[in-house]
């Protein structure tokens, strides 16, 4: 059977973006010119080391940081894990506790869950139907032992947008650390780290047009954690491993272009977005919008489409030509639907039925809203076999059998 | 690609979709909470399945698994259907992922279960057929 083509509609910025052509030019003479390994002391490694710093300079100067607090790491994961538990083997001895949300990446969760492990304490804050965090639930939740908060700037599921200056000036009141994993924000809000007040800042490279497999911890100048990779001297003997220096460059570009098209791109995406939102919940019945109506990232819209499941979607939607994800369980390959969509009470059913589509700055509005009359078609298709869809139009509910490992 | 050619041919176009409306009897087995529910129509005359359909809510492979199953039933005696097991199905549909195995079980449930209903409605379940009954009490997560 001949493979049907189709044009192909990239709706998942929010997983990983194209490199931009500008990045691959910025990079390419990294890697077949300029390749020296930046700690030898000829020429080829001081033109490394030279464009190194260079390239870090211009990254603090995005971030409003000086150059010396900026780390580069291979990707948001590690920044992640070197910020949470480098905080907390360097103050184990001030105490062991530590603040986090119920909506956090992975990266950060897991973190948190392997040092539980090794007897630190979580706290997970709980977030409102909006995943919205309370910063006077932070505040309450700090005592004495407390030695870490760490808050995500922008969720990468809903888009949510969280109150990080305010919950950082309350860690700065309390003398606690606090660390904001900004890889969804990052290209899309500006990123200011002292108007933030953050001590720590995760940022990963592939969510803004720079490659996969390069990340920056902004650490505030008088802040010290252990390190987590061990090994040479590079990045001020914090950080081992030779600098990935075309993936730098990649990453100074892009930083640099998101923040001077950010005025003239961020407008147009929210305005796209905001149209799909709209039509979607006009032109298909029992659809309800995830997250903030407001204070969401520009290019995220997720939403629940009752009676379905996510995969299914997913895969009829790929068909058709679009590269959308889910928070159901059967893509994330565990048993549950998305642990943010449970966090702010989402029922397990409507979970498993939620799209996220991620808008972004190479997407036309015609072919993001062409999205819109594929989702009527595939959304009654799936309702058309879906033993829930026949139970509400009857109006009458059959009983399932109880399954032991999901009931809760 | 995470599915085969044949489970993606029978989620693109599942056999059997729909209601029967004097069913002999339905089965319904899974639960929204873990995202997967099927239900099986079945029409039985003179212990012959001569009907079969489906109504499902879940990932690909779960419409697909109920797709095959009830192909696989379509035409035959009920000793016949009730021999079907998930792994006949998903061989029949060139393998499951290993995650995906417990869609196949749901399956080989959903008709069962519509079979014990079909008994239980016409003088219950034959002493030799009770052991054909134990997988619907088996966890479907477990496969």
């Amino acid at each position: 059977m001949a493979e049907k083509i189709v044009k192909r509609v990239y709706l998942d910025n929010a997983a990983t973006t194209i490199v931009r052509s500008e990045v691959v030019d910025a990079m390419i003479p990294v890697f077949t010119e300029n390749f020296g390994n930046a700690s030898s002391i000829y020429l080829e490694g001081q033109k490394a080391k030279s464009t190194l710093e260079d390239a870090r300079a211009r990254i603090a100067a995005c971030l409003n940081a000086e150059p010396s607090e900026i780390y580069f790491t291979s990707c948001g994961t590690e920044s992640d894990n070197w910020a949470v538990k480098g905080t907390a083997f360097r103050y184990a001895k001030k105490g062991k506790h530590i603040i986090t949300s119920a909506i956090e990446h992975h990266a950060v969760l897991h973190s948190c869950e392997a040092l539980a492990k090794l007897g630190y304490e979580i706290t997970y804050l709980p977030v409102d139907e909006y995943g919205l965090v309370d910063p006077a639930q932070v505040e309450s939740a700090i005592r004495p032992d407390t030695i870490l908060v760490t808050i995500m700037m922008a969720n990468n599921e809903i888009g949510t947008v969280e109150p990080i200056e305010e919950i950082a000036k309350i860690c700065k009141d309390k003398k606690i650390l606090f660390h904001t994993d900004a890889v969804q924000a990052a290209g899309a809000l500006p990123i200011d780290v002292k108007a933030l007040g953050v001590d720590m800042l995760s940022l990963s490279g592939h969510k803004l047009h720079a490659p996969k497999g390069i990340g920056i911890l902004y650490i505030r100048k008088g802040v010290a954690i252990t390190n987590f990779m061990d090994g040479g001297a590079q990045e001020r003997a914090k950080r081992a491993g030779t600098e990935n220096l075309p993936y730098i460059i990649g990453f100074a570009k892009a930083l640099e272009l998101s923040l001077s098209e950010m005025q003239a791109n961020i407008p147009r995406i929210e305005k796209i977005r905001d149209e799909l939102i709209d039509a979607v919940l006009d032109a298909i019945p029992h659809v309800r919008l995830n997250g903030h109506p407001v204070k969401r990232l520009p290019g995220n819209a997720n939403l629940s489409f009752e009676f379905i499941e996510g995969e299914s979607l997913l895969l009829l939607l790929d068909f058709m030509g679009f590269a959308c994800s889910s928070g159901s369980a059967c893509t994330s390959g565990s048993l549950d639907p998305s642990h943010v969509l449970l966090a702010i009470g989402l029922p397990h059913e409507i979970a498993h039925g939620s799209l996220r589509v991620s808008i972004g700055k190479f997407n036309t509005e015609e072919e993001v809203m062409s999205i819109v009359p594929a989702l009527q078609e595939i959304v009654q298709r799936l309702r058309d076999m879906s033993p829930l869809y026949e139970d509400f139009l009857n109006n009458k509910h059959t009983p399932y059998t109880p399954c032991n490992r999901c009931a809760k | 690609m995470l599915y085969s050619d044949k489970v993606m041919d029978h989620f693109m176009h599942p056999r059997n979709v729909g209601e029967i409306e004097d069913a002999s009897a339905t089965g319904t087995v899974g639960n929204a909470k873990c995202g997967d529910i099927m239900k099986v129509y079945l029409k039985i005359e003179d212990n012959i399945v001569v009907d079969a359909k489906f109504k499902t809510f879940g990932c690909g492979s779960a419409i697909a698994t109920s797709s095959m199953a009830t192909e696989m039933i379509k035409g035959h005696t009920i000793d016949e259907a009730l021999s079907l097991t998930n792994k006949a199905v998903a061989e029949a549909l060139d393998g499951l992922p290993p995650v995906k195995m417990h869609c196949s079980l749901l399956a080989e449930q959903a008709v069962k279960a519509a079979i014990k209903e079909y008994y239980e409605k016409h003088g219950g379940i034959p002493e030799d057929k009770m052991k054909f009954f134990d997988v619907l009490d088996e966890d479907e997560h477990s496969v």
